[in-house]
């Protein structure tokens, strides 16, 4: 699947034409060396929804700590880790980003979450590295069914 | 304050002055070697002393050293066309497990021509034994090819003792061929002492430019030639040579081979000190390849709980260029071949580094790297989910 990067930011530039070629936008790369509510060492963080995708055998595995405001159905807040490249560890700290800006998204909101929404907001990843913006929105998605079954039972 | 460390010889290696120098004198000869005229002579001159130069240093002929324009089109003209040129002898061919894609890739091509292929695996540090190439060659096998050294572990293979046991085998022995890209200025090249029937060298890492490698083949071999035209190389590879390129090349060898005794004992004490820092920093990271056998300049290392691309960003951004072995890090997201085979889980891969030393490598390279690394292995490990959450 080929993904062509947006046009959009400025720095977009630096991703180039050639696909093959490993660069990075800048918005990337802020990410990755200064990733967003990376859930620390020692760190109290109650969750109302946890979850986990991938695995370190396929070197990419995520994990998304989500609470929820259950009057409102939004995302207060969200916590993750991630085992994986560059271009995972960006798209987990863009997604909670998105997750949580402007008062947070809705459940139904976080759950269309797409890919490429992440990876426009990255600035375009290399074609390679689609599927850990996938791997994003899936831990999201998890985090969200993890939520949803818990507010049912409980 | 970031110091510049490159630890990626193995990848490719800056030009050496003397190389530059060689070039830079041959620059002006425009003529084709093969044009008969004055100009073409004056090219042809500088083209057959490189030639004499480098095989020289491999203890060979001249007539035994075909041009190409790389390690892996050299490594593709032995494969296949010893191959093919025997078909009516056999049509079974031995590689190891560990050699470098562009034996694997010639052989997966020959598979589909109707070859057989046997990929002998190797032991946990990558060690093939003559033993185990013994025990799979056939009345039918016209190819055994195992590399000199693994570019990526650094083990060092014992082609002379391999070649013993293909001629003990008796009757018509299969051609012997070995991808030494990672030997010069490590390794001595004598084919002679080998034992070897042909030989795989390039120049882009060994101080040389990059875009020319030769195949050394003894003289009564009989080859296909791959890449077909004129008549060039004696008709075993087609194209107009590059004098500059194999100017650069020849000095660059004969520099490297001659400093090769004092630079790998300059490198191992520091190789040593490498390997000992990364066990005290990281006490669960497992060092990768032989200890006994292995390149001077080579330290390779698979971390748990980070992933290599990550980790290689990290080490860039902090001045310092390696390698790793991780699938993210590859075109075809598939992880190291080498790697898999010796038996790593795909975690450990994942989490792989190759530092592989050279000229301008110091004590205070390795004391910066070991530093930088342990704080990016840090910084990684505190954002990722393969290590269970410390809770408050």
């Amino acid at each position: 699947m080929s993904f062509k990067p947006s046009q959009g930011a400025g720095d977009v530039a630096e991703n180039g034409a050639c696909g093959a070629a490993w660069v990075y936008t800048d918005t990337v790369k802020d990410h990755f060396f200064s990733p967003r509510n990376v859930l620390r060492d020692g760190e109290a963080f109650s969750a109302d929804g946890t979850g986990v995708v991938g695995s370190s055998a396929c070197g990419d595995m995520m994990l998304v700590l989500i609470k929820v405001d259950s009057a409102t159905q939004t995302i207060e807040a969200l916590r993750w880790r991630t085992f994986g490249c560059a271009s995972a560890i960006a798209s987990t700290s863009m997604m909670s980003v998105m997750a949580t800006e402007n008062g947070g998204m809705t459940l139904a909101r976080a759950e269309r979450l797409k890919p490429e929404e992440i990876i426009e907001r990255l600035g375009g990843l290399p074609d390679r590295k689609f599927h850990c913006s996938v791997l994003g929105q899936d831990a999201l998605r998890e985090a969200v069914k993890d939520y949803r079954t818990h507010a049912r039972v409980s | 304050m970031i110091h510049e460390c490159y630890l990626d010889h193995a990848a490719g290696t800056p030009l050496s002055p003397r190389a530059r120098r060689a070039m830079e004198e041959v620059a002006s000869f425009h003529g084709n070697p093969s044009s008969i005229h004055r100009y073409g002579r004056e090219a042809r001159v500088v083209l057959e002393s490189a030639r004499a130069k480098i095989a020289h240093i491999l203890s060979a002929s001249p007539e035994e050293i075909v041009f190409t324009g790389s390690g892996s089109e050299a490594d593709a003209l032995a494969v296949l066309g010893v191959a093919r040129a025997h078909a009516r002898l056999g049509k079974h061919i031995v590689v190891s497990a560990i050699e470098h894609k562009a034996v694997l890739k010639a052989a997966q091509a020959l598979a589909k021509e109707g070859f057989e292929v046997t990929t002998l695996s190797t032991d946990s540090e990558g060690y093939v034994t003559p033993e185990r190439v013994a025990a799979a060659l056939r009345d039918d096998t016209t190819l055994v090819s195992v590399m000199y050294a693994n570019n990526e572990i650094g083990t060092v293979e014992p082609i002379a003792d391999i070649a013993r046991a293909i001629r003990a085998r008796g009757g018509r022995a299969p051609l012997f061929h070995t991808d030494a890209c990672q030997a010069p200025g490590l390794l001595p090249l004598s084919v002679a002492a080998l034992g070897v029937d042909l030989m795989t060298i390039n120049s882009s890492k060994t101080y040389g430019p990059k875009g020319i490698g030769a195949l050394y083949a003894r003289k009564d071999v009989r080859l296909l030639p791959i890449v077909e035209g004129g008549s060039q190389e004696r008709g075993m590879r087609a194209g107009t040579e590059s004098v500059a390129l194999a100017a650069g090349f020849a000095t660059a060898l004969a520099e490297a081979d001659a400093m090769r005794e004092t630079e790998v004992k300059r490198l191992i004490p520091l190789r040593r000190s490498f390997i000992e820092g990364v066990r005290l920093a990281l006490p669960d990271a497992v060092v990768n390849g032989s200890l006994e056998n292995r390149l001077a300049n080579n330290i390779h290392v698979s971390i748990p709980h980070v992933e290599g691309e990550a980790l290689l960003l990290m080490l860039d951004a902090k001045g310092i260029a390696c390698a790793t072995g991780s699938a993210c890090n590859a075109t075809d997201l598939v992880p190291s071949h080498v790697l898999l085979s010796i038996g790593q889980s795909l975690e450990l891969a994942h989490g792989s580094l190759r530092f592989s030393m050279g000229r301008d490598t110091t004590e205070e390279t390795v004391s910066y790297t070991l530093f930088a690394l342990a704080e990016a292995v840090r910084t990684l490990r505190g954002v990722s989910a393969s290590v269970a959450h410390a809770s408050p």
